[in-house]
């Protein structure tokens, strides 16, 4: 048994609302740079949907990922290192930018150099790439709520995935279309296939938290990350020529704060915490012969914090004392492991995701009440499950290889945690019990706290690196972080952005709040360290649940 | 020297040893300081149909023309008599197999030199310095198809072995034979010549690549895994390009 640990995510769909604001604060932070202008660290799609890259769901069309040999040995599904290298001068597989979109921005000058006249000048598209003028046809958000999905969604992989049947589900008139966001960022994966691609060895998988990262010093632009990755999360600089990706916002990580995706999500929908898992189980898990079963697999390459032999090795093996306790507090092994309603996205590419999705059940209140159903009746609360408008079958091809049976229960148990509690408000006897769905009372309101009232602190549990460590990752921070001082950066000169970022959030202004709290304790009676201080009253009253207020939004 | 100028032992005696000078000290500077800078600078995500074909077709194309200097200029004619390959044997292997070689290299560069101007994503991103590299190569591969195809296969032939590769051997082994050169015809002397400009300006250029031939990740585990480790800070003054030293693992 090795024991290696893990930051993880995990999003609630049902929360999303699309609003972009994950996407736009990473941006600001991470690729706000020339040659980043079309890189989405994080960015959110509506599904169905092609996504961003276009259709990078289809490994037959872009080859990422692993499969299995003939042997049934796990191996890239780009083909052998050989073949790698024999192509090397013109990767097969790399998107081109029509894929993603050519970036551009538009022509303000013009707005003031305009002659006079009687009409108000307008801007024209530039080309980011060229300069020259252009017309956009597609992009990051093209198809955002839907926008040309009659004409393009059902070229959606998860679409043409779907077997007979269920397709006929899928309807994309106005009175019975569906969607849901998805937001995606690095998945930061336990086998991860970028990693197994980059020829140079520049990419790797931090040994602390899992976090996969880009070595810009050896990256020599060779692409296979970009290729090699299923969830096209590697980016191509075109000025730098080097690969660029997703951080984890380690910098902030390290410093236990959350990534900025999750800090600034409106929805609340993000989750970090620390999971434990057996590194040497990972490979046997990623080549489970049946895809249906990678799922199972890699639920079972988790360890259990609270068991004791697990926590007397991992002490052994020199996981620190605090990071076994976050990792105990975890709310995404809640999600992911005690509760089971946590899914990986696309668990069939074999490369161990660690980002993982509560799935959407949003309309199924409209659909029960609109079906006639009443959700005092218990055969109505689940059978609605099969009546969504999203099809189960859809969900089951994005978050388990096709196979219905983790959504549906994981749907389940999500319907029966809002049945109960709407019983429990409007003072009636709940039609389902916990036990329906396999869980206890206890399990079922640790879940819908977890899902509909957890705090801050509860949603974000990141054990800071260690202390003793600080003088080195100082160091590491210096060097990663020039990264961004290259050819006008927001670093350019300055600091770079791990120290940038840090007073524009709170790491800094934390011991004056820190001062602050403790004056408030009465108040407030919790650890408030690293949390968003968005205050409106010195001295608040306690929250509407009853629970004591905190001094603000949490 | 008898009979040879002032000038004929600086060009052919002094100037290939400023030249491999430059090259050795600058991939040392450029390895030090430049590791953000040392890329491939690929392209193929700004235009792939015509990087398709004239991506592989120039490298591999390369890869035999490098093998045929190899032959040609390394390995002393002596040595290919011994083991029984006359000299028009040899000539007319090395004219046929060159051409193979020239014609490749002048099709890719062909192809990657058109995408590089007529493409406007392409060209945008190409610096001055890939300009120069560019069209000193386009000089060079224009006269080696002049030297292998026209005059070696076409034409009358010349032997290059007694003279520039008697050369080019004599300066490594310290005692340069600016006769041998001398004596050759102006073509082989432009070509050889430009060699020098190329070598001497290869650690400035995108040519660095070259060797970054990630031949290693044959063997490589698939999965890295680093931890964290303290390393340096910048030496002063290098922040703007990330110049720092290497070597230090983090």
């Amino acid at each position: 048994m090795r024991i290696m640990a893990q930051v993880c995510m995990v999003m609630n769909l049902d929360k999303c609302i699309g609003c972009h604001t994950c996407s736009v604060t990473c941006k600001q932070t991470w690729t706000n740079r020339p040659g980043t202008e079309y890189v989405y660290f994080n960015n959110v799609e509506t599904k169905p949907g092609l996504g961003y890259p276009a259709r990078y769901e289809d490994q037959e069309q872009w080859h990422g990922g692993w499969t299995l040999d003939r042997k049934g040995r796990l191996t890239l599904k780009a083909g052998s290192r050989l073949k790698k290298l024999i192509s090397i001068f013109c990767n097969p597989d790399l998107p081109t930018i029509e894929d993603y979109h050519e970036p551009y921005s538009y022509d303000y000058a013009r707005l003031i150099t305009a002659p006079a006249g009687t009409k108000a000048p307008s801007v024209s598209t530039r080309s980011a790439l060229t300069g020259r003028e252009m017309n956009p046809t597609w992009g990051a958000n093209w198809e955002d709520d839907l926008a040309g999905a009659p004409a393009r969604a059902l070229r959606d992989p998860n679409i043409v995935a779907l077997p007979e049947g269920a397709a006929e589900k899928v309807k994309l008139d106005f009175e019975s279309v569906f969607m849901f966001y998805l937001p995606r960022i690095c998945e930061h994966c336990l086998n991860p296939s970028c990693v197994a691609s980059c020829p140079s060895g520049a990419m790797y998988k931090r040994e602390e938290d899992g976090i996969v990262l880009v070595d810009q010093d050896r990256c020599r632009g060779w692409r296979f990350c970009v290729s090699g990755c299923p969830y096209k999360k590697v980016y191509f600089n075109h000025r730098t020529g080097k690969a660029e990706k997703c951080t984890f916002c380690f910098p902030r990580i390290e410093a236990g704060l959350p990534t900025v995706c999750s800090e600034t999500c409106v929805g609340r929908l993000r989750y970090l915490g620390l999971m434990l898992y057996d590194a040497d189980k990972v490979l046997a898990a990623a080549a489970s012969t049946d895809p249906t079963r990678l799922y199972e697999a890699q639920l079972g390459v988790f360890l259990d914090p609270e068991d004791p032999t697990v926590a007397a090795e991992a002490e052994r093996q020199g996981i620190p004392h605090d990071w076994l306790a976050a990792a105990r507090r975890s709310p995404t092994y809640a999600l992911i492991v005690r509760h089971r309603v946590a899914l990986p996205l696309h668990p069939e590419y074999r490369t161990m995701p660690m980002v993982w999705y509560v799935p959407p059940l949003s309309p199924v209140a409209d659909v029960t009440a609109a079906a006639g159903y009443d959700d005092a009746d218990a055969d109505n609360v689940f059978a609605a499950i099969d009546a969504l408008r999203i099809p189960v079958e859809y969900l089951a091809n994005l978050f388990a290889a096709g196979d219905t049976g983790p959504v549906r229960s994981s749907l389940r148990r999500l319907a029966m945690v809002r049945a109960v509690m709407r019983a429990h408000q409007l003072g009636r006897d709940p039609a389902v019990r916990a036990a329906d769905v396999g869980m206890t009372d206890e399990a079922a309101e640790d879940l819908f706290r977890l899902l509909a009232i957890a705090r801050y602190e509860d949603r974000y549990v990141i054990p800071p690196a260690h202390a003793e460590d600080a003088g080195r990752l100082l160091a590491q921070h210096d060097l990663s972080g020039c990264s961004l001082e290259s050819e006008g950066g927001p670093g350019m000169g300055g600091d770079g952005p791990a120290h940038e970022a840090v007073p524009g959030f709170h790491l800094l202004r934390r011991e004056a709040l820190a001062r602050e709290d403790a004056a408030d304790a009465s108040v407030a009676g919790r650890d408030t360290r690293g949390r968003l201080h968005l205050r409106v009253a010195e001295h608040p009253a306690p929250g509407p649940l009853g629970l004591a207020g905190t001094g603000g939004i949490a | 020297m008898n009979g040879v100028s002032g000038l004929e032992i600086f060009w052919w005696a002094v100037i290939p040893y400023v030249a491999l000078a430059i090259f050795v000290i600058g991939h040392v500077w450029r390895y030090r300081y430049d590791q953000f800078g040392w890329t491939t600078r690929s392209t193929e995500l700004q235009e792939k149909r015509w990087l398709r074909w004239g991506g592989p077709i120039f490298h591999y194309a390369t890869f035999l023309a490098i093998g045929g200097h190899v032959i040609g200029i390394l390995i002393p004619a002596s040595w290919t008599k011994a083991i029984g390959i006359s000299e028009p044997v040899y000539r007319w292997f090395a004219a046929a197999a060159g051409t193979v070689a020239v014609v490749g290299v002048l099709v890719g560069v062909a192809i990657l030199a058109g995408r590089r101007l007529f493409v406007a994503r392409v060209r945008a991103t190409t610096s001055p310095v890939d300009w120069f590299i560019l069209i000193l190569l386009l000089i060079e591969i224009v006269l080696g198809f002049a030297m292998t195809t026209v005059v070696n296969l076409l034409g009358a032939g010349y032997n290059y072995r007694p003279t520039v590769s008697v050369w080019f051997r004599s300066l490594f082994a310290g005692n340069p034979n600016v006769h041998a050169i001398v004596s050759a015809p102006v073509l082989y002397q432009v070509h050889v010549s430009l060699a020098w400009l190329i070598i001497a300006a290869w650690p400035f250029t995108r040519l660095v690549h070259a060797w970054s031939a990630p031949v290693w990740y044959m063997w490589r585990p698939f999965v890295v895994y680093r931890s964290r480790r303290a390393s340096r800070p910048n030496e002063p003054g290098t922040s703007g390009r990330r110049w720092r030293r290497i070597g230090v693992r983090y």
